[in-house]
């Protein structure tokens, strides 16, 4: 389980912002300025996907953009990094099962 | 026991480890004969490694009738196969045959094609198969995602494709399983023909052998003199682009684009006379990115991951060669456009006839005699 370094945590706090989102549907919370991934792995979330061939699951390894094991489905889209994109207000993240589908 | 065969440790040398190489060396050595094939390194000039994985008929052999039955023999025996080569290795090489398309993108391209399909047809000795030539409704029936510029397309229920690097593995794992002793970093130098055997000259040694099988791809136009054969090929490049790996959405196979069995989509058919130069051109390959969107709008949402550009290995006509020495007798050298369709004939058809000592008449077409005839000025 993942948890936010206290001195972190202290410092977001004073700044109060937090960002509302979803993850596959149920509401969540950010702090604002968090990476998609680090939201999902501040909510519990630490396997994001499944491969698309093996069906294997993984979650996110360089949080810097080049693993590309942190695929989730944003918006409607597969296959993004979700380490490369900043959490926003109302977004939709869903964990992203398999191949991204693209007739969607 | 295999007998220590005259002139060499072999029965038979393969030169060339790629798509045509490897599957000859797998048929040879199903039918009882000790074989060597003879590789260049992991450096090399090899298609096998950089093709589109069609297995395709239509529109094959116009100028020459048995090319396209030979074609359509190989493509009727690839099922059977890919079910060997699985029973043998425990591998799947995804041979799949949907049929296949040609998309049109203007009336005039559609009725060009239309011709060529017909004037093929009507060559005396054709074999016959089955095909349409479809209207934008028609097709859009079996492609629901073609884009509004696609005016229609032709059809073929015989063409197919397959994951091509798998076969090439497959085939490898296959000839290793059959005792076919296979000797990478041996680049063939030189070949003499000797008290009726071969002995080679490589980077790894001399090598003998009873008999040989030029398959070097663009090195057997250098071999083949060496032996009284002739193989005038030479490299024409074409770009591929990958995608990123999506679910399904593409269920037949097209000489443009494909989908992958393991969800990705292929983008090719570029043609370009360059030489032995493999460098990616960002032109060619924006341009058939490009065309592969007109015909499929929806891949515009997609992610290129990987894209390359490989060397066909072209006769002047386009068609293979097969022959057999007539000086060298037991030189046989083999070389074709399409490695990946006509894997099925030479592991299943050529094979048997080379391991037995020759190639009969219904070969002839392919000998390279067909390119010496004098020119009338
Ligand atoms: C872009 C592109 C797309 C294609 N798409 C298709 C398709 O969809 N369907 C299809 O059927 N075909 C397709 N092809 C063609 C197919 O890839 C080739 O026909 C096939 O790979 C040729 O195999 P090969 O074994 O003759 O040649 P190569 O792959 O060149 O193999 C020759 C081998 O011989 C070795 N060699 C060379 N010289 C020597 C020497 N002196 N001594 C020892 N070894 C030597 C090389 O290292 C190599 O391993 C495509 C080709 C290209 C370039
Ligand atoms: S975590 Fe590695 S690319 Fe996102």
């Amino acid at each position: 389980m993942f948890r936010r370094l206290p001195e972190i945590e202290t410092a977001l706090n004073a700044a109060g912002q937090t960002v509302s989102f979803t993850i596959d549907g149920r509401p969540a919370s950010a702090r604002a300025g968090d990476s998609v991934t680090a939201a999902l792995l501040a909510n519990g979330v630490t396997a994001c996907r499944t491969t698309a061939v093996s069906g294997a699951a993984r979650g996110p390894y360089c949080m810097m953009g080049v693993c590309y094991d942190c695929l989730v489905t944003i918006d409607g889209t597969g296959n993004r990094q979700g380490c490369q994109v900043r959490v926003a207000p109302g977004m939709a993240v869903e964990t992203q099962n398999g191949k991204r589908e693209v007739e969607r | 026991m295999t007998q220590p065969s005259r002139g060499g440790e072999y029965d038979v040398a393969v030169i060339g480890g790629g798509l045509v190489g490897s599957a000859l060396a797998w048929g040879l050595a199903r039918a009882g004969q000790k074989v060597a094939m003879l590789d260049e390194g992991d450096i090399a000039v090899r298609p096998s490694r950089g093709n589109f994985a069609l297995v395709w008929v239509q529109g094959k052999g116009l100028g020459m009738p048995e090319y396209a039955g030979w074609t359509k023999k190989s493509s009727d025996d690839w099922s059977g196969f890919a079910d060997l080569l699985r029973e043998q290795t425990g591998l799947d090489v995804a041979y799949r045959r949907p049929g296949g398309f040609m998309p049109m993108l203007s009336e005039e391209d559609l009725q060009a094609r239309a011709n060529t399909m017909m004037r093929l047809h009507n060559q005396p000795d054709m074999i016959r198969y089955p095909y349409e030539v479809m209207d934008r409704e028609t097709l859009r029936k079996e492609l629901p995602f073609i884009g509004p510029d696609v005016v229609g397309g032709t059809y073929c229920p015989l063409d197919g494709h397959c994951n091509s690097l798998r076969l090439l593995r497959t085939l490898h794992k296959g000839i290793g399983l059959l005792g076919v002793d296979y000797r990478p970093n041996h680049r063939v130098e030189r070949i003499e023909h000797r008290d009726g055997g071969f002995r080679m000259t490589t980077a790894g040694g001399e090598i003998r052998a009873g008999k040989i099988v030029l398959a070097a791809g663009h090195d057997s136009a250098r071999l083949a003199p060496m032996v009284g054969l002739s193989a005038p090929v030479r490299p024409q490049r074409g770009h591929v682009i990958v995608t990123e790996k999506t679910a399904p959405f593409l269920h037949h196979p097209t000489v443009y684009v494909r989908q992958t069995d393991e969800g990705g989509v292929m983008i090719g058919d570029s043609f370009e006379e360059a030489g032995f130069d493999t460098t990616l051109q960002p032109g060619v390959s924006s341009a058939i990115a490009q065309r592969a969107i007109r015909f499929f709008p929806l891949l515009g949402k997609l992610n290129v991951v990987r894209s390359w550009a490989a060397l066909r290995v072209l006769t002047p006509d386009g068609f293979p060669i097969y022959e057999e020495s007539k000086t060298a007798p037991g030189a046989f050298v083999a070389t074709c456009h399409s490695g990946v369709t006509l894997a099925a004939n030479h592991a299943l058809t050529l094979a048997p006839l080379i391991a037995a000592g020759g190639l009969g008449d219904s070969f002839t077409p392919f000998s390279a005699g067909r390119f010496h005839v004098p020119q009338a000025a």
